[in-house]
């Protein structure tokens, strides 16, 4: 019965697969067996089954897959003559160059990029990747190159420069789900939060003067505040200091540590200020390089 | 017109690259839709022999297909395939894989239903006749199933069509995929273009599910 089923299963995978015409090479028989075999084998097996490519490897192979926001402006976007580019594009140009290789960009969502490196799929996720914990236990995270903090930002008429500051009364906006609701809930329980769904309703309420400031990711509320008159980020930088890093696939060390050494040498050339002034410029003007370039890993 | 934002769509090549992605979607769901109709026809006369344990298989087909979402299937299909056994299947062929494992299952349902809707004493007059059971099917049952299953699964396809827009979550970047990218590249200078666009892509979709829609109300009329 099980075996009906399968074969079934299987007859449908075929059929499927050759009506694409390219039968995709099934990542070889060698490393499927090498999925089945344990012992000290293991680590050398799973690192081939699981498909991620070393540093020569790709060298050899002539091209990087590398996985970018196709949607995500300024830092991973696809402009209007279909190019990618942006904050995060413009560093993948340059691992490309320096590796001399192509580069496939793969569009990534924010949802399955860890899937994307343990299976493989993409050698390098360069796609606005907060470094957690969590996902530390998943993929590797080489140097960061950009940092991303809380902000506040209010009215020009009070502005708010301290958490401190805020009344018995007063309300702060944020929007459900984010990190900025989660911070001050554990760190500042006596601030009354007004709660939204969206980004455009928590806008509208902010605007409206319903509360006294807005608590976002630093990158909004500094994009806010230049695109709109009349406020002002009086606390650009509030809380933990996360950073934005490349990952590699769990266990990819020579990628690793070629990613990090580069990361490294670019900081000698402040090559993410030159970055930071192609392509965020023009969203977070010049106050705010220092606050979010990180150069060289630190 | 400026202020639905439409104008952004003609900005470079993104109305290309808008009809590049729709054709992605087509493709994805035409060969998925084609194979799912034929592998369906087999499944739902499967689905109406009477043996238990065929039946039995076929009902877990079924159940799986109409409780896992979509997006699930997709997942297992393009990142577990190559976790558990270390293939590597494209996005495309996972796609189309996935998308025709459920659709062949939906189809063969409405197979089944419609079989079963056509009387007893059908099978039995081509019996009657000397017809053996392969013929009964052939020339009695099939073009009178066939005809009751065409506003079935017109509904069906066009459902297909629209669920295609999942498939960015493998990488694939699809019409709506295209149209999140046009809107997210135009925010400053145009943060009303996704009202415009999103437009173009229901006119898009339209464009496509509408003669499909013709062709059945043109086939129900002329094999009634």
């Amino acid at each position: 019965m099980k075996k009906n089923f399968l074969s079934k299963v299987t007859g449908l995978a075929l059929v499927g697969t050759l009506a694409v015409s390219g039968l995709t090479a099934c990542g070889s028989s060698a490393s499927s067996s090498d999925v089945a075999s344990t012992g000290e084998d293991a680590v050398e097996a799973s690192s081939e089954a699981a498909g991620f490519r070393t540093l020569d490897e790709i060298k050899e192979s002539g091209t990087i897959n590398i996985g970018v926001f196709s949607d995500k402006s300024p830092f991973g976007f696809v402009d209007e003559n279909g190019e990618y580019a942006g904050y995060d594009v413009y560093f993948a140009e340059r691992i490309g160059q320096d590796l001399g290789v192509e580069i496939n960009y793969v569009s990534t969502e924010a949802a399955n990029r860890i899937e994307y490196l343990q299976t493989g799929k993409v050698d390098i996720i360069l796609a606005n990747f907060t470094v957690t914990e969590e996902r530390a236990q998943e993929v590797d995270f080489a140097l960061p190159y950009m940092n991303v903090a809380l902000g506040v930002v209010s009215p020009d008429s009070a502005v708010v420069e301290s958490l401190d500051d805020i009344g018995a009364d007063d309300q702060i906006i944020v929007i459900s789900g984010t990190t900025a609701e989660t911070y001050l809930t554990k760190n500042y329980p006596d601030i009354k939060l007004q709660k939204y769904d969206a980004y455009a309703e928590a806008k509208t309420a902010f605007e409206n003067g319903n509360g006294v400031a807005w608590a976002n990711d630093n990158t909004e509320v500094i994009a806010f505040s230049l695109e709109n008159e009349g406020y002002t980020v009086g606390i650009p930088s509030l809380g933990d200091q996360d950073t934005i890093a490349p990952a590699v696939t769990k266990g990819n060390e020579t990628l690793l540590n070629w990613l990090n050494e580069e990361i490294e040498t670019l900081g000698a050339e402040n090559f993410f200020h030159a970055v930071y002034e192609a392509t965020l410029l023009d969203t977070y003007g010049a106050d705010y390089e220092d606050t979010l370039v990180l150069e060289g890993g630190k | 017109m400026a202020s639905l934002g439409i104008d952004v769509l003609f900005k470079g090549t993104n109305f290309l690259r808008l009809l590049q992605g729709l054709w992605v979607s087509i493709e994805i769901s035409l060969i998925s839709v084609v194979l799912s109709i034929l592998l369906g026809l087999i499944v739902g006369v499967l689905m109406t022999i009477n043996n238990k344990i065929l039946h039995a298989i076929l009902k877990v087909y079924l159940e799986t297909v109409r409780i896992m979402p979509q997006m699930v299937l997709l997942f297992i299909v393009y990142f577990g395939t190559t976790r558990v056994f270390g293939w590597d299947m494209s996005a495309e062929a996972s796609a189309i894989f996935v998308f025709t494992f459920w659709g062949t299952a939906e189809m063969g349902d409405l197979v089944r239903g419609s079989i079963k809707s056509i009387p007893v004493i059908q099978f039995e007059s081509a019996l009657a006749l000397g017809m053996d059971k392969i013929q009964t099917y052939f020339y009695i049952i099939l073009p009178q199933t066939v005809r009751r299953l065409i506003p079935l699964s017109i509904n069906l396809i066009t459902r297909m069509i629209k669920t295609t827009s999942l498939v960015m979550m493998i990488g694939i970047v699809e019409v709506l995929k295209v149209a999140q990218q046009i809107i997210e590249a135009n925010r400053k200078v145009s943060p009303n273009a996704a009202f415009g666009v999103f437009l173009v892509v229901f006119l898009l979709y339209f464009i496509v599910c509408w003669p499909i829609s013709r062709l059945a109300t043109y086939l129900e009329k002329r094999w009634a």
